[in-house]
């Protein structure tokens, strides 16, 4: 009796997997991408859902895993969307449209800071693109020569630094976070230094190598693409500072400060303005050959550039989002509402 | 008679001999040593896991009430569509029933600071239970609504103290116009701190006082139950076959110990198998219980393989001859005595299985179940997270409220856990017979 029980249900799991091999439909819309991005996408897809439509899916799985998931294909095995902290990469534009993914949207929703923050109960300081580059790089420019990071404290650097030393929590390189943080520090900190100029004149893929590859001997710690436990992290440790979203620095005001960079402390109105040196453009990108047969796609983008969403007063900027101007903003609701397609890479 | 008396000329021990007396010291000495260590041992586990469970009780007991705020809600007429009263402006009306909270200094009924006392989630539960009363009711038009709902994060973390007051305006979530605020309510006894049920009975929120477990409790209990029909028959049927019918030859040896290593596997090896098969081969959709489950069956399977070999090897032999003697076949001898015999011991097994899959964590956030989603899931097939999942993106969340949420699930699923592992000791010793 049991064996014969036990057969059945087995036979009716086998025929459960095999029903749903044949049927892998899905009525809602499916969001992946940046964890930066992920708190707004979030946030619309809330709103969209508590409006009455279908829960959204929404996955945070990082900016090139996003694109990875995004870029697979047509078809509803693959996602609709897909949250960016930096802009496409031509790499991944092509991967896209080697897989008959030609016709992208991409929406800018707003900027984001990236904060160095540091415990109410640590030192914080102004420090320079430059120093941080010095402090983070795997190998800087010394007495002349390049060698392999040798400053361990940051008054190492420059005298007005804090008599601490170096540990900074930082995003891993699939985060787009990190390859923000390269590019608006590490790579405008590299300019300017005599003697990488000077290789750059001899060997400018090494030069570029330099600017770009972050210290592997201890004071920088790559975290995880969790930012809560790098503010956890700062909470124990006065003496570490932690690179994140500034969100995330907005929500924990109490126990982390800013450190200024350039002597500007990131705040909504100086990321919008621009004088804090280090924002990022936040993205997402539609899939158009999905609008009209995923239900409610269309709504759910023209929700996310709605007036009331990443608006001034829209609901994203309580979430920590810098919103985009006025022009730029009427500019990426035309984009998403008609589909157009991006062209950056259309021609290469 | 001497006091050296001899055995078979072997001299007694001369227990008074100083150097004998130090020899049995250390023998005992010995002895002590030993279950003075074990002592330590013990204690020193109790207290880590005490550690434990108390930071996670004293983080997580504040999520168990909630602040909630009661709004005398005006249906006014104004607002009210005479024609279809489902085109009314619902929006409108919520706003001014929040506004009627304000104080008279307030900026009107969008006061940038005042109105933050409910998130945008609380005020669509206000305008949703007023557009869903009045249109079943259209006679509640001129007279007033009494809604209670949850405030938003900030004030509740004021309520509970989470917030301090002592800290500087500037360093704070609240400033000092929203405190003079929440004082006022408290003097009306608007503000209430009720038990938060919602933890259980909500889906997931971006809001911290609006999430809820719901969602994560039904899709963790479709892919447990998807593992148990998956595993259960398969691991009993193998260790059946194994225990009972197989040769005993190199191929069966070679099955013996890939089942033990298999038990060893790392759970986020059986993800990515997962990812690569269910999904990417087999086209199974994505962040479902059903695939969950599967690859939480593939986790469970040589738990249950082993403890059920083990519940058959402790059958005795006299009863499997016993039944063949009076002439039983061998599945019969199988399935109405060893195996009956056998179910408590499996059962254990199983439970204890089905328990560790229930807190795995790593296969499920690769193949995706690690989502926001705002829907109960429907069936196995629908998008869904788990238990664990859900933890992992509460702790990922900026907004604090959901620090003590995360230390909460954690305090709902040990408490499933403290269940399940309490049935296996319930079931161990209210059925398992002794020989």
């Amino acid at each position: 009796m049991k064996v014969k029980t036990l057969g059945i249900a087995t036979a009716a799991v086998v025929a459960l997997t095999a029903s749903a091999m044949a049927q892998a439909p899905r009525d809602s819309i499916w969001s992946v991408g940046s964890s930066t991005v992920f708190p707004y996408t979030q946030a619309v897809g809330q709103e969209f859902s508590d409006l009455g439509n279908t829960s959204p899916s929404i996955e945070s799985t990082g900016t090139g895993g996003g694109m990875r998931l995004f870029c697979g294909g047509i078809g509803l095995e693959y996602a609709d969307i897909t949250g960016a902290s930096r802009a496409m990469k031509q790499s991944e534009w092509e991967l896209c449209s080697s897989n008959g993914v030609t016709d992208i949207t991409e929406v800018q929703i707003g900027s984001d800071g990236l904060s160095i923050a540091v415990s109410r109960n640590g030192t914080a300081f102004d420090v320079t693109r430059a120093q941080l580059f010095l402090a983070l790089a795997a190998d800087v420019p010394y007495n002349g020569q390049i060698v392999p990071n040798p400053y361990t404290r940051w008054n190492q650097i420059d005298a007005s630094l804090p008599n601490v030393e170096i540990t900074v929590y930082g995003p891993p390189p699939t985060s787009g976070t990190r390859d923000a943080f390269v590019e608006l520090v590490m790579e405008e900190g590299c300019e300017g230094f005599a003697e990488i100029e000077a290789l750059a004149e001899a060997d400018e893929d090494r030069a570029e190598e330099i600017c770009q590859r972050m210290r592997t001997d201890g004071p920088f710690i790559e975290a995880g693409e969790n930012d809560n436990l790098i503010v956890q992290t700062l909470n124990s440790n006065a003496n570490a500072y932690g690179i994140f979203g500034y969100s995330f620095l907005y929500e924990n005001l109490d126990s982390l400060q800013p450190v200024l960079v350039e002597g500007v402390a990131p705040e909504a109105g100086t990321i919008e303005d621009g004088s804090y040196p280090v924002s990022r453009p936040l993205f997402f990108y539609i899939k158009n050959a999905h609008r009209g047969v995923v239900p409610g796609l269309q709504e759910f983008v023209e929700l996310y550039t709605d007036e009331d969403t990443f608006g001034p007063d829209g609901f994203l900027t309580e979430r920590g989002l810098v919103p985009l101007g006025d022009d730029a903003r009427g500019r990426e609701r035309n984009e998403t509402v008609n589909g157009v397609g991006m062209t950056r890479y259309a021609n290469n | 008679m001497s006091s050296r008396e001899t055995l078979f000329g072997i001299p007694a021990p001369d227990w008074a001999d100083p150097a004998m007396q130090r020899r049995m010291r250390r023998r005992h000495g010995g002895t002590h040593r030993l279950r003075w260590l074990g002592i330590a041992a013990i204690t020193g586990a109790i207290g880590l896991l005490l550690l434990l469970l108390v930071s996670i009780f004293s983080i997580g007991y504040s999520a168990f009430t909630q602040t909630v705020v009661t709004i005398d809600a005006p249906v006014a007429a104004e607002f009210i569509d005479a024609d279809d009263i489902t085109e009314s402006n619902w929006n409108r009306m919520a706003r001014a029933a929040i506004a009627t909270l304000f104080p008279d200094d307030a900026a009107g009924v969008r006061d940038p600071d005042y109105r933050e006392v409910l998130s945008r989630g609380g005020y669509n539960v206000i305008r949703n239970t007023l557009r869903d009363r009045v249109i079943a009711n259209p006679e509640l038009v001129g007279e007033t609504l009494r809604i209670t709902v949850q405030t938003a994060d900030p004030f509740d973390q004021l309520a509970k103290g989470l917030v301090r007051r002592d800290t500087p305006e500037d360093r704070r979530r609240v400033n000092n116009r929203q405190i003079a605020f929440y004082d006022m309510l408290v003097e009306e006894g608007r503000i209430e701190r009720r038990l938060n049920f919602w933890l259980l009975t909500n889906t997931d929120n971006r809001f911290p006082e609006m999430a809820g477990l719901a969602g994560a409790l039904r899709g963790s209990a479709f892919a447990l139950m998807v593992c148990f029909l998956i595993s259960f028959p398969m691991g009993i049927a193998t260790a059946v076959y194994l225990e009972e019918f197989a040769p005993k030859n190199w191929a069966t040896d070679l099955i013996e110990v890939n089942i033990n290593n298999l038990a060893a596997v790392p759970s986020i090896v059986f993800g990515l198998l997962g990812l690569a098969v269910f999904l990417n081969f087999f086209g199974l959709p994505r962040s479902a219980p059903l695939v969950g489950g599967m690859v939480l069956a593939l986790m469970t399977l040589p738990t249950i393989i082993i403890a059920t070999r083990a519940a058959l090897k402790a059958v005795p032999p006299s009863i499997r001859e016993g039944a063949l003697g009076i002439g039983a076949s061998p599945v019969q001898v199988m399935t109405h005595h060893v195996l009956p015999l056998a179910m408590p011991g499996i059962l254990t097994g199983t439970i204890i299985g089905l328990a560790q899959a229930l807190g795995e964590t790593a296969p499920l956030l690769l193949i995706g179940m690690n989502t926001f989603i705002t829907d109960v899931p429907e069936d196995v097939f629908s998008k869904s997270t788990a238990l664990p999942t859900q933890i992992y993106i509460w702790f990922d969340s900026p907004e604090r409220g959901f620090v003590s949420r995360t230390a909460a699930a954690i305090m709902v699923l040990l408490g499933f856990l403290l269940f399940m592992n309490a049935a296996a000791i319930f079931l161990r010793a209210r059925l398992e017979r002794r020989w």
